[in-house]
This record gives structure tokens, C-alpha cells and sequence, in this order.
């Protein structure tokens, strides 16, 4: 039967390879391959016309040569003709030349769109399938724009054959990957659903994949879906009987297949209905019982096809998380996979029990394998299985075996790989901190870090265990002691001084008494490391030093001899010279009070997430860590104590400008000595941050200079033209009565917000989550708004295009690692900081525009914003009396909105009573004589004036009807708040 | 979704690679550099699975090659080491008893029921019958075209 054996055409091909087969070296390749080349190009060059035989030849040579690795800048014309060809295996051969070597972009689509659009036509099924094929591999805008509504008729039509059909369904699944928009669901939508019926079961298998994507976009369109799939799926698991001939492998019915209906139903919640629900439930079970059943064949691939409908059944049970009795029994199951001799089942069932560690009914059964764990951490000679332990370790970790789990992750960095040291260096830190029940443990865990893998042992994580030590009063005299005791070693790493360096210059005095470490063998021990680390380090010491100047009077003459020697004063190092002529300086001239006030002790820093874990995330990327909901929207990229993610000041919301500067930054973070020196010393930062002082990107006047530059050139265009054709705005009613969370998301994009409103002003944090392993080009957003809001509100609208300029600015310092042209890598995410001012009502709502180039297409992507008007509340609490009074002043027709809805969710009274305070006002209770009435009051602030807003909602759970009342001293501003919070409920 | 499926040699040698989204040449040759040192390094008798990026990578080896599958996060990773087997089936059908050298010199071929199996990075048809019996059929297809080329005159 092989066809190579029928002399099957193209000698000169096999010539021609095994020619270069034979070359004894690189040179004498790339020599035989410009031969050829250049013969070629004669042949297409040459008066005679080829024929079809020889173009097919000698594309097929152009295409190998190119598999090479060598690049093709001709022939793609011959191959487009080869299309028009009638000969089968011409055009064949012209479509994979085309699949291979055509990317999106090129200038020849129509010309291909052409042959394709001939060959749909054709009514062969052979060709059609070459066509659907080319569609699929290509996969252009372009070809999207041409075929995207054909298909889906082709794929629904009665006399279509199956293989089309299933090459129709994977076609489409492809465009609507690539261009969603113009894909758009139809008529065709519930024919498709009903394919899952269809007797082929090559066409279900292609079909499911189809629905399974569709529905996990818009479920709703799909939940059809669900009966039909648990029917199909019950027909294969549950019937011994059933014959699926040759869709059987090695014994598993229809594995494929299985796999693919498990997992689109993991795109649903639990059936709602009973019988469905327990017929699902009964599969599930088979499925599981069949585990235990003897093998039928001892072939692996008997094994893996049953495992692999086994895992995809638990990964369901896991997403259902609902059936106690199931979870536990996963639980079991994958238990015993753990000691299974195949390495592939042990790595698996590490990884699924992972997820299933996070569900409440299974945690605990998860926690009874931790020996079995531990022991694979020890034994497993495959790195990558060893990372699943300690990722399980990580996942089981609760207060109760907190100790032993450190423990035991420590004992394994002494000898993990290096590729995975840093991870487990992160893991561990975060779960000595979230775990710790006295933070003595927690300082020696880190020290131990720091000892066993001081290279691994990122900024965050020692600059999180300063920030701890200085936050937790009981643990500083400890912290100090232990410091120095861990300095005693004659080599220590460098992290380990940076630590010490910090915190004996913070608490240092705490363990003066005992001579063995007084003052001045405090000092020569940090001294006697001095002189080999590294320039930053040195910084912090020297900071360290003029610390002790205050803390310990009696040194101050030796540390000053040290400022002064040649070697600090002199230094190559700018920033050395500068801060040891300035300590020595500050030291000889302030006065004991001065210098007490300007070297006082750190205040505590203000609570946040940890930043370990904001690193973690990221090096995980998106989606990878565990209970990452809210908190994945801190993460700081890498230089996090720059970073402001806390309001500065309750009281006093720092103008816009101001707060560029760093001198404003809510951390006290930012000061550098030269600002100290130039006897700018605000009394309300007076201390020096020993930590800051390395993060060189950030400081003062480069931000400045960077932001006026960038206000300078150009604004970053905020076009109306001709932007994206569809505003996204799937997500933006959820976000009336909250902050936080995904505005915006497909496959290659992520984009949540984090938002804080003080009076008339706000910030939005926008992180972009690359979903993809690929990078993001050109990455750019800006901010425009509908031309209602411009006229109405056009002040507002300009404060938000200033202020992404200058964010941009801002940005660019961040991110500084980056290359200048904005690339978002594959797996990472961007943070842009846009800053609000209200200055009027509005009703209007802005719209980011983001673009960018992913993998050679220009994607553009419109979210409304969710800037509301009621976003600038204020709550107000008032007394019942003061309530009526005003309710009664505001009695005038055009300042109350009433309106009367039906519910859309349940009524129930928790729900509404948060998102009445989500909202903004503050709730009144007992002012209502009615206690099942909600009522409440607010002001809302523009930068022009204040209106006072009181509102009632009465729900009448009888009717499941809802009225709403609100009363402003304005009109727009009632009826705005009406629309928005009549949405709600 | 299958992203891409890479062949390769022991020595590192690329033999077919399919990718399913599109990628610069550039993106392409540092990620088939990343695969061969990744999986070439790898000990014998470890397990069939890496993480990698955001992808799952899973490969096996059949005598001199290594075959090599990206899936997405959250994609089942036994399946698809069994569809790199069932490639495997399908070639050694066609060609008998498949070697290295025969997708060498026949790697349109290869392509070609790669496209039969594959289609959009999502499996097309798990039947082996069906897949062989539409080489055969554009086999037959190319028969008759070869006995037209040879014979001008028929």
C-alpha cells in the first residue's frame, strides 16, 4: 500500500534531498541549496512555460528548502497558480506551500481568496476540504472577512458531507478565535448545537470543540448544550454494549471524544434539573468505578486514554465542586495515582490534587497525602514531578502543618535545582508570613532563606521581611539579635548584610546593653563586610551608619572618621561620594535634636499585599496561582516601594500635580539625601528610608523630567476616528456599586481595574494581563469619550487625556527592564494609573481604546469605563428627622426620578443592602417607618459643587417588583442615579 | 488547543513543524530552540510533561524522533500524548513501518495526513480507518495524475 513505493512522482525531489543529506558540512548545504535556488528561479523566469508537473516540483523543493530553515523570497506566485490548478495534486501541493509559507499579511491573499472561493464552490468534497483547510491555516483577517459567513452554512447544510462538515466546524472555531466580530452568532447557532446528535462521531468530536469555544464566550447562546452533551456522554460511558467500531482505542470507547463533552460541560455550572443532574452524576461515578476495574489490554496506550477521560471526569467534579461524595472519592483516586509506578500518573495526580486542595470539601482529604507528597519531594528523580510536590505542598499548607511544610521546602532548596530555587524561595517566604503564630519563627525562616539561597532570594522577599520587622514592635529586639549572631559567619551573603544593615541601623540600640554587642562591635562587624559588596549595598551601610551616629552618640567620632576617609569622600561612585559627604556633614552640623528628628526610627509602613506574592503571580503569570482573585490586581511589577497603591491621606486629597512629585508619594519611601541636605526637611518626613535608596529609577528629578518631556511631545492621539467598531461594555453594570475587578477579557486579553474615588477625584489602576505566551507589539491605550461627554463634560474628558500622558510617563520609569517600543511579553501584565476629576454631572461614560500587534494582527479593543456619576458619593449619615426635613425640601416635581422595575436577581435583603452601600451613600436604618424599605444618603462631589442626594427603595417581594426613588437638588443628577441603580436590583 | 507539533531528531534536527497560531519566523525558531534543548535534556524515563510559558509541553519519543505537542493550560495532557501515538499509527500505516528517513523525503506526505488528523490545533478525525481512507483517496487522486504526466499521449 505505501504510495513511495508506486514511484510516486518528484524524482528530482528525493534527488535533490538526499544531495543535501550527503553534505559533509554547512558550507557545502547552503552551496547545493543557492544551486537549486538559482535553478528555480530560471525555470519560473524562463520564456517556456513550465508544466504543471514541473511547478509543482519545484514549489515543493522551495518548500523544503525553507522547512530548512533558509528564507524563500520567491515561488509564491507559482504556488498561488498551482490553486487554480485542476489536478488534485497540484493544488495540493500549491495549498501547503501556501499554509506553510503565507502568513496573515500577505499582499497575495486575494489572489489565494480567489482559488479558495473556487474551490468552496466546487461542490467536491475533496476540495472544499483543501479550501477549509488553507482557511484554517492562514487564518487571516482577510480571509475571515471573505469566508466567515459562508461557512457556518456550509456546516449546517442538510447535503453536506461529513468530512466537510467536520472541516467546516474546526474552520470556523479557527475564525472565531482569531476575529470573534466576524464570526457573529446566528440562526446557524442552535443547528450547530444539534450536531451533537449527529451520527458520525468524527463530526460530534469536531463539533464539540466548535461549541465548547462558542459557549465559553457566551454561554447563555450554548446551554442547550449541556443535555445533549451529558446524553452523549452517558451513551458512551454508561452502555458496555454499544459498538463505536473503529472510534474505539485500545478498548476506551471514544476517548477523544469524552475528554471533549467533559470539558465542555466544565465551561457550566451543575444542571440545575434533578434528572440530568443525577444522570451526569452516574457517569461520573462509572467513569470512576472503571479506575478500579483490571486493564483490559497492558498497553500504555490503554492506560493513558482511560486516564486521560479519568482526569478530565475529576478536573469536572473539581469545577462543579458541589458534590461532597464525588470530591472525596477524586481525592481517593488520585491518592492512589501518587504511588503509581508510572512517573506520568504520579506528576498528574500531583497536579489535579492541587486544585482540588482549594475546594472546602476536599482540603482535608487533600492533607492526609502530605507524607506521600513529602516523600516524592525527596525521591522523585524527575525535576518537573518534584516541582508538582512543592507546588501540592504549597497548595495543602494551613496553620496546622505550616511548620512541618517550611520545614520540609527549606531542607529541599539545600538541594533543588536551580531552575526552581527562586520559586520555592518565594513559596516559602510567603507561607513562613501568612502562617507565622510568632514572628520569631518567621524572622529565622528568612535568615535561613537568605543562608541556604541567598541567590535566589529576590528584593522582595527581604525587603517584605523589613517591612515586618518594623511593623511588629515584639520581634525587633529578636530580629536584631538574630541578625547579629547571623553576621558572626565568616561568609555570609550579601542579602543577609543588606537585612542586617537595615535593622541593626533601626534597632540596633535594642541589643546594646550586652557587651558582646555594643555599639562598636556592632558597627566593625558591618564594617568589616563592607568593603566587599556591591555599590548598593554599600549605600544602605553607610545610611546604616549615620543611623548609629544617633542611636549610639559614643561611635559617631569613628564612623565619622570612616565618611571622611579617601575611599567614601573620593569614591568613584556618584552616589557613595554624595551620601557620605552628606552624613558627614549632616553629622557635624545638626544638632542632637535635628539629627534625632531627621534619623528617627521608620514608622510602620502601611499594610498592603505582600509583595512576594505579587511576584510569585507574576513569575507564575496569569490564572496559575490559587485564590488570586481581587489580590492579582496588586502586583507592582519590579519596583514595587516605588509603587503608590495606598491613598495617601484620607483627609487630604493631593492635587493631581502634586502628586506626581515625588516628594508626595504616600510611602515614605522616596527620600533621598539630596533633598535632606538641602535643608528641605518637612516636618513631616523627617526620616531617611535606608531601603529607598537603591531604587535609583524612581527619585525626583527624573520623574519630573520625564513627565514634562512627555507633555511636551505630542499627545498620544486619542482619535475618534476611525477606532474599534464594538465598545465592550459586557461587564460595566457590574461595576456600579463595585471597584474592583475584569472590566474586559478573551483570549489574548486581560484588563482589570482597581479603582478609589476620594470626593471628586479618582484613580484607576489598569493591569493588561497578556494571556498569551506571545508578546503584545505596540501596545498603546488611550482614553476618548462619546462627543456628548465632550460638550457636556469637556473638562472631565481633558483631565483624563492629561493625565494618561503623563501617566505614560510614569510608566516608562516603571517599567524601565522593557525595551523602549511598549511590548507586553507573553504571560505578563502592564500597569497604567489613570487619574479622574469630576467637575461636573455627566451622564456619559468614557471609553479606553487599547491596541496593539499580536502575532502580526492589529488588535483593537474598546471597554467603557466605569467612571459613574455615583462613583463621587460621599455617604452621609443622618437622623431620621433631618432625613424628612430635606426629603420634604427637595419636594419639587423635576427633582425626583421615580421608577418601578421587576427584580432580576433574588430579593434578598444582605445583597441589596451592600449594593445600596456599593453604590455610595451611606445606609439609614430606622428611618423608614417601614423596616423592609432601604434608605439612603449621599453627597456627590464635583469640583464645581456638591449635591446632596437622598434615595429609597421599596421592594415589594409579592410582586418581585422594586420602586425606586431618588431626590437631588438637580435633575440630571436624579435621573442618571435612577438609570444606574434601577440596573441593579 | 493544540498550539504547535514539532519532529525532531536526537541530534536537534527540526523534521516537520506545525504550528496552529500564527508566529514570526523569529518566534518560531527561538521556540523550536527552547523545545529541542528543553526536551533533549530531559532524562530517560522521565515523565512526558513540562510547563513551559503558559503551555503544557508534552512530548515522547518514538526510536530517532522526539514528538513534541504545546497544549493550553487547562488541557488534558494524557489525551494528547495520545495523539501524537495516533499520528504515529497513522504514518506507520502509510508508510510501513515509518522511519525517520521517510518523513524526510516524503515530509509533504507527512503534512498532508497531519491535515487529515489535525485541523485548527483541534483533533479533526480519531478514526484511524477514516483518516487512511482519505490519503487513499487523494492517493488514488495522484496516481492517475502521475500516469497522465508520464504519459502525454494517453
Amino acid at each position: 500500500m505505501p504510495a513511495v513505493s508506486k514511484g510516486d512522482g518528484m524524482r528530482g525531489l528525493a534527488v535533490f534531498i538526499s544531495d543535501i543529506r550527503n553534505c559533509k558540512s554547512k558550507e557545502a548545504e547552503v552551496k547545493r541549496i543557492n544551486k537549486e535556488l538559482a535553478n528555480i528561479r530560471s525555470k519560473f523566469k524562463g520564456d517556456k512555460a513550465l508544466d504543471g508537473y514541473s511547478k509543482k516540483k519545484y514549489v515543493c523543493k522551495l518548500l523544503f528548502i525553507f522547512l530548512l530553515g533558509h528564507d524563500i523570497d520567491f515561488g509564491h506566485m507559482e504556488a498561488v497558480n498551482l490553486l487554480s490548478s485542476n489536478k488534485y495534486t497540484e493544488k495540493q501541493i500549491g495549498y501547503l506551500f501556501i499554509s506553510v509559507l503565507v502568513n496573515s499579511n500577505s499582499d497575495l491573499i486575494s489572489l489565494i481568496n480567489n482559488g479558495i472561493k473556487n474551490d468552496l464552490a466546487s461542490r467536491n468534497p475533496t476540495f472544499m476540504n483543501l479550501a477549509l483547510h488553507c482557511i484554517a491555516n492562514v487564518g487571516s483577517r482577510e480571509m475571515a472577512e471573505a469566508f466567515a459567513s459562508q461557512i457556518p452554512s456550509i456546516l449546517v447544510a442538510g447535503d453536506t458531507m461529513d468530512s466537510v462538515k467536520q472541516s467546516a466546524a474546526l474552520c470556523l472555531l479557527r475564525l472565531n478565535r482569531t476575529s470573534p466580530d466576524l464570526v457573529p452568532m446566528g440562526e446557524w447557532t442552535a443547528r450547530v448545537v444539534h450536531l451533537l446528535n449527529d451520527q458520525h462521531l468524527g463530526v460530534v468530536t469536531a463539533a464539540t470543540s466548535l461549541i465548547t469555544t462558542l459557549a465559553q464566550k457566551s454561554p447563555e447562546d450554548f446551554r442547550t448544550s449541556i443535555s445533549l452533551a451529558v446524553a452523549r456522554l452517558s451513551r458512551i460511558v454508561t452502555s458496555a454494549s454499544i459498538d463505536l467500531q473503529d472510534y474505539t482505542y485500545y478498548f476506551v470507547a471514544a476517548p477523544w471524544l469524552s475528554v471533549k463533552l467533559l470539558r465542555l460541560l466544565q465551561c457550566y455550572p451543575p444542571p440545575e434539573d434533578a434528572a440530568l443532574r443525577s444522570r451526569l452524576t452516574e457517569c461520573l461515578e462509572t467513569i470512576l468505578n472503571k479506575a478500579q476495574e483490571p486493564p483490559k489490554s497492558k498497553k500504555v496506550q490503554h492506560s493513558n486514554a482511560k486516564n486521560a477521560v479519568l482526569f478530565e471526569a475529576i478536573a469536572l467534579i473539581i469545577h462543579h465542586d458541589s458534590e461532597p461524595t464525588l470530591l472525596v472519592r477524586a481525592c481517593n483516586q488520585l491518592g492512589q495515582f501518587l504511588q503509581h509506578r508510572e512517573t506520568n500518573l504520579r506528576y498528574l495526580a500531583l497536579e489535579s490534587m492541587c486544585t482540588l486542595a482549594s475546594s472546602e470539601f476536599s482540603h482535608e482529604a487533600v492533607k492526609t497525602h502530605i507524607d506521600t507528597v513529602i516523600n516524592a519531594l525527596k525521591t522523585e528523580r524527575d525535576v518537573s514531578v518534584r516541582q508538582r510536590a512543592v507546588d501540592l505542598l504549597y497548595a495543602m499548607c494551613d496553620r496546622s502543618n505550616s511548620k512541618q511544610i517550611v520545614a520540609e521546602m527549606l531542607s529541599y532548596l539545600e538541594n533543588a535545582d536551580y531552575s526552581i530555587r527562586e520559586e520555592i524561595v518565594l513559596k516559602v517566604a510567603i507561607l513562613a508570613e501568612k502562617y507565622a503564630v510568632d514572628y520569631t519563627w518567621y524572622v529565622d525562616t528568612i535568615l535561613n532563606l537568605i543562608r541556604i539561597a541567598g541567590d535566589h532570594v529576590s528584593e522582595e522577599v527581604w525587603y517584605r521581611v523589613i517591612q515586618i520587622v518594623i511593623n511588629q514592635d515584639d520581634v525587633q529586639g529578636y530580629a536584631a539579635k538574630t541578625v547579629f549572631e547571623a553576621l558572626q559567619a565568616p561568609a555570609c551573603h550579601e542579602n543577609l548584610l543588606k537585612v542586617g544593615g537595615y535593622i541593626l541601623g533601626e534597632f540596633g540600640n535594642l541589643i546594646a546593653g550586652d557587651p558582646r554587642s555594643s555599639p562598636l562591635v556592632q558597627f566593625n562587624l558591618l564594617h568589616s563586610k563592607f568593603h566587599l559588596c556591591s555599590v548598593p549595598t554599600r549605600a544602605l551601610l553607610l545610611s546604616a551608619y549615620i543611623k548609629f551616629i544617633n542611636l549610639f552618640p559614643e561611635v559617631k567620632p569613628t564612623i565619622q572618621d570612616v565618611l571622611r576617609s579617601d575611599s567614601q569622600l573620593r569614591n568613584a561612585d556618584v552616589e557613595l561620594q554624595q551620601r557620605a559627604i552628606e552624613y558627614l556633614r549632616l553629622s557635624c552640623i545638626a544638632s542632637t535634636d535635628i539629627l534625632a528628628t531627621v534619623l528617627e526610627e521608620m514608622p510602620p509602613f502601611p499594610e498592603r499585599e505582600s509583595s512576594i506574592l505579587a511576584k510569585l503571580k507574576k513569575k507564575k503569570g496569569p490564572g496559575k496561582v490559587p485564590d488570586m482573585d481581587e489580590a492579582r490586581w496588586n502586583v507592582n511589577g519590579n519596583t514595587e516601594h516605588s509603587e503608590n497603591t495606598e491613598p495617601t491621606n484620607k483627609s487630604s486629597p493631593p492635587s493631581l500635580v502634586a502628586d506626581l512629585l515625588p516628594t508626595n508619594r504616600p510611602r515614605p519611601a522616596s527620600y533621598s539625601p539630596t533633598i535632606l541636605s538641602a535643608g528641605n526637611m518637612a516636618p513631616s518626613h523627617p526620616f531617611t528610608d535606608l531601603l529607598n535608596m537603591n531604587s535609583s529609577p524612581a527619585t525626583g528629578a527624573n520623574l519630573l523630567v520625564d513627565v514634562l518631556s512627555d507633555l511636551s511631545s505630542p499627545a498620544p492621539a486619542p482619535t475618534t476616528g476611525p477606532g474599534p467598531t464594538d465598545v465592550c461594555e459586557e461587564h460595566f453594570s457590574r461595576f456600579v456599586c463595585k471597584n474592583n475587578g475584569v472590566i474586559f477579557e478573551n483570549q489574548l486579553l486581560q484588563i482589570g481595574l482597581k479603582s478609589e474615588y476620594r470626593q471628586n477625584l479618582g484613580r484607576i489602576y489598569v493591569f493588561y494581563g497578556n494571556k498569551t505566551s506571545s508578546q503584545f507589539l505596540s501596545f498603546s491605550s488611550s482614553v476618548t469619550s462619546s462627543d456628548t461627554l465632550k460638550t457636556h463634560i469637556l473638562p472631565l474628558l481633558r483631565l483624563l487625556l492629561t493625565d494618561l500622558s503623563v501617566l505614560k510617563g510614569i510608566l516608562c520609569l516603571n517599567v524601565h527592564t522593557m525595551p523602549v517600543d511598549p511590548t507586553v511579553e507573553g504571560g505578563a501584565q502592564l500597569q497604567q494609573i489613570l487619574n479622574i476629576e469630576c467637575l461636573s454631572d455627566f451622564s456619559d461614560t468614557p471609553v479606553l481604546n487599547v491596541e496593539f500587534r499580536y502575532g502580526g494582527t492589529l488588535q483593537n479593543i474598546a471597554v467603557k469605563l466605569p467612571v459613574m456619576l455615583n462613583k463621587f458619593f460621599q455617604p452621609t449619615e443622618m437622623t431620621s428627622e433631618d432625613f424628612f426635613q430635606r426629603w420634604k425640601q427637595l419636594g419639587v416635581p423635576q427633582q425626583e426620578v421615580q421608577t418601578i422595575f421587576k427584580a432580576q436577581h433574588p430579593m434578598d435583603t444582605d445583597v441589596t443592602n451592600a449594593k445600596i452601600l456599593g453604590f455610595g451613600v451611606a445606609l439609614l436604618s430606622e428611618v423608614d417607618p417601614n423596616p423592609a424599605n432601604f434608605v439612603g444618603a449621599g453627597v456627590i462631589h464635583t469640583k464645581n459643587t456638591q449635591v446632596g442626594c437622598l434615595l429609597r427603595l421599596e421592594p415589594n417581594p409579592q410582586a418581585e417588583m422594586y420602586r425606586l426613588t431618588l431626590r437631588t437638588s438637580r435633575e440630571s443628577v436624579s435621573q442618571r442615579l435612577c438609570d444606574l441603580l434601577s440596573e441593579q436590583f | 488547543m493544540i498550539r504547535f507539533l514539532l519532529l525532531f531528531s536526537r541530534q536537534g534536527k527540526l523534521r516537520l513543524q506545525k504550528w496552529f497560531t500564527p508566529m514570526t519566523e523569529r518566534e518560531k525558531k527561538k521556540i523550536t530552540r527552547d523545545m529541542t534543548t528543553m526536551v533533549l535534556s530531559r532524562q530517560p524515563r522521565s515523565c512526558n510533561f513540562l510547563h513551559w510559558k503558559d503551555l503544557k509541553i508534552i512530548y515522547k519519543r518514538y526510536a530517532s524522533l522526539y514528538f513534541c505537542l504545546a497544549i493550553e493550560n487547562g488541557e488534558n495532557e494524557l489525551i494528547a500524548l495520545e495523539v501524537i501515538h495516533r499520528y504515529v499509527e497513522l504514518l506507520d500505516k502509510y508508510f510501513g513501518n515509518v522511519c525517520e528517513l521517510d518523513i524526510i523525503f516524503n515530509f509533504e506526505k507527512a503534512y498532508f495526513i497531519l491535515d487529515e488528523f489535525l485541523m485548527g490545533g483541534e483533533i479533526q478525525e480519531t478514526s484511524k480507518q477514516m483518516v487512511n481512507r482519505s490519503i487513499e483517496a487523494s492517493d488514488m487522486l495522484q496516481e492517475t495524475m502521475e500516469e497522465y504526466m508520464s504519459k502525454p499521449a494517453f
